[in-house]
């Protein structure tokens, strides 16, 4: 009697190990929706929504050990501005908690930190061993004091090897006029808004309390960049965009609103210190492949720029407002996407009245660091249809971009909030 | 909107035939049959040239950037704060409890009758139903308008 109870409360337990076993070996691949989420995707991939978190899902981070962290753009109902994210083994997630009374944009980790932006600070998070924060209520200010003047607000970060973080601060402005966005009126000679945005600050990822003083503006003349990322192969920071608005509605004698709606090209540049883009003194007109001279500061829509402005490293269509980027270090996809470039295109507005674009992610091939080939389409239909995107009104709006541990692709949505993983099924 | 206006002139020239089948008894008369479609050209017109592009066609905005034209107090409420906006623009505000981060610049380059005109015609157009705005109204508000 005294051997039998143990042994009878053995067998149930067996039971359950092997149930577990059964259940883990059925489970551990990720399937993609049946209808692959409603995107359209390059043959051999598939996706999957991993949640639907109802809020505005700007950026991204996967840890290692696969907890997903999201950045609202503001808090959600229960005040929460970082939402975290625990998936099943099938792929689907449930939002497990939240934390930080904050929106914002900008999210970022390391096996040990975390960080994320307000439209004015960065704030810094301890991981422990199972990537979970450990300080979600007391977390280390390391920037204050950012710029935020509400347009071109979000400040994106990203991280170099070498212990510093790189913080977009969007220029408050469309062109630097003296009335912005007023037809006609000009720009302001030796543009104040430089001093404090329209650029890329470097801090020191581990320093408190840092402002403009303890940084480096690292590059200038980036009218508002959101999506950006370093590249580890060449060790470089690479940025996109966001070129600038309006020049039928400002400039009517100069251009037609068709050229306004293929004008100028968003850029991707690829920067070291110092360097200038040049906004708002020029614009990138991506047909003719030239740097052009504004028309708030002299320029006709044929006069090209003068002065020694950054070259962009690659362009793509007009105001279609790229808020990610990620270099894929990922082995799920295919070789060719190694070390290649994924670039969330969250859609235009200022191509009205002529069909709006975008609402994709964008494969851009890499050859030794640099951009080497045309572009493609990667991920497509997040608007729903392709009326829905030439009107403008799309479903969802890609604006985060992160790489899971096992090399799939997370895509966020800040129009619905759902959160896109894109597999690769191996044939 | 070529639409809009035929519909209108069908409503003003066959008051409630086929349409009074299709809709029972609507008592009151829409605002929009009283304004003379000419009004509604000359403000779509001025709308085109310069509220288009961030306001979108249909008057919808664009999410967290420009604010909607649409069922909007802003536009079908106060006659007086609606036109100082035009004249003055408008950054910072919230809109019936949302953010819109994009700049509006001051329109007040406009004259009083294309002010009455567009606004006319967005309180009429994109499911919007609400009194026209004339050019003399206009002028009052501009005079006491501070910069």
């Amino acid at each position: 009697m005294k051997n039998t109870l143990p042994r009878l409360l053995l067998l149930p337990a067996a039971v359950v190990g092997s149930l577990s076993l059964f259940a883990l070996k059925t489970e551990t691949a990720v399937l993609p929706d049946a209808d692959n989420a409603g995107l359209k995707l390059p043959a051999g991939f598939g996706a999957l929504k991993v949640a639907e978190t109802g809020g505005r899902a700007r950026h991204i981070t996967v840890t290692p050990q696969g907890t997903i962290y999201v950045k609202l753009n503001r808090p959600n109902s229960a005040g929460k501005g970082i939402l975290v994210l625990r998936e099943a083994s099938n792929g689907k997630a449930t939002v497990s908690s939240g934390f930080g009374n904050y929106g914002g944009t900008g999210i970022y980790s390391t096996p040990e930190y975390l960080y994320a932006s307000s439209d004015q600070e960065v704030f810094r998070y301890k991981l422990n061993s199972k990537g979970e924060v450990t300080n979600p209520e007391q977390p280390e200010k390391i920037i204050t004091g950012l710029v935020n003047r509400k347009q071109h607000e979000s400040k994106s970060i990203t991280l170099d090897k070498a212990g510093n973080i790189y913080v977009n601060v969007g220029a408050y402005s469309n062109s630097c006029q003296v009335k912005d966005r007023q037809k006609g009126s000009l720009g302001i000679q030796n543009c104040p808004v430089l001093d404090s945005a329209g650029g890329i600050w470097q801090f020191k990822a581990d320093k408190l309390n840092q402002t403009y003083g303890n940084g480096i503006r690292y590059a200038t003349g980036l009218r508002n960049v959101v999506g950006l990322d370093w590249n580890a192969q060449t060790n470089q920071l690479f940025v996109m965009q966001h070129g600038r608005d309006q020049l039928y509605d400002n400039f009517p004698s100069l251009y037609t609103s068709k050229q306004s709606a293929e004008l100028p090209a968003e850029c991707m540049y690829a920067l070291k210190r110092g360097d200038n883009a040049g906004w708002p003194y020029i614009y990138y007109d991506g047909q003719q492949r030239k740097k052009m001279m504004a028309p708030e500061y002299g320029g006709d829509g044929k006069k090209e720029a003068t002065g020694n402005y950054l070259e962009p490293a690659a362009a793509y269509p007009a105001h279609t407002a790229p808020d990610a980027l990620l270099f894929y270090t990922g082995t799920m996809f295919p070789e060719k996407y190694r070390n290649g470039a994924f670039i969330a295109f969250h859609g235009s507005w200022n191509r009205a009245p002529e069909p709006q674009k975008g609402y994709y992610v964008v494969f851009q091939p890499f050859k030794d660091g640099k951009p080497s080939g045309d572009w493609e389409v990667f991920a497509d239909n997040f608007a729903g249809s392709a009326a829905n995107a030439a009107a403008g009104r799309p479903e969802h709006k890609p604006c985060g971009l992160a790489q899971g541990p096992d090399g799939s692709l997370y895509v966020t949505d800040d129009k619905q909030g759902t959160i896109y993983r894109i597999v690769y099924a191996k044939k | 909107m070529k639409f809009l206006l035929a519909a209108l002139g069908l409503l003003t020239w066959s008051s409630g035939t086929a349409v009074a089948q299709k809709k029972p008894a609507p008592k009151a008369k829409p605002a929009t049959a009283t304004i003379p479609a000419a009004t509604l050209t000359a403000g779509k017109a001025v709308y085109v040239q310069n509220c288009l592009t961030c306001h979108q066609a249909d008057g919808g905005g664009v999410d967290g950037l420009n604010p909607p034209l649409t069922k909007t107090t802003w536009v079908l409420g106060d006659k007086t704060r609606l036109v100082k906006v035009v004249l003055n623009g408008l950054q910072g505000e919230d809109i019936d409890g949302e953010p819109y981060n994009n700049v509006m610049p001051a329109f007040d380059i406009l004259t009083d009758q294309q002010i009455a005109d567009v606004l006319t015609y967005v309180r009429n157009s994109f499911g919007n139903k609400a009194s026209a705005i004339k050019a003399p109204e206009v002028k009052t508000i501009r005079a006491t308008n501070k910069k």
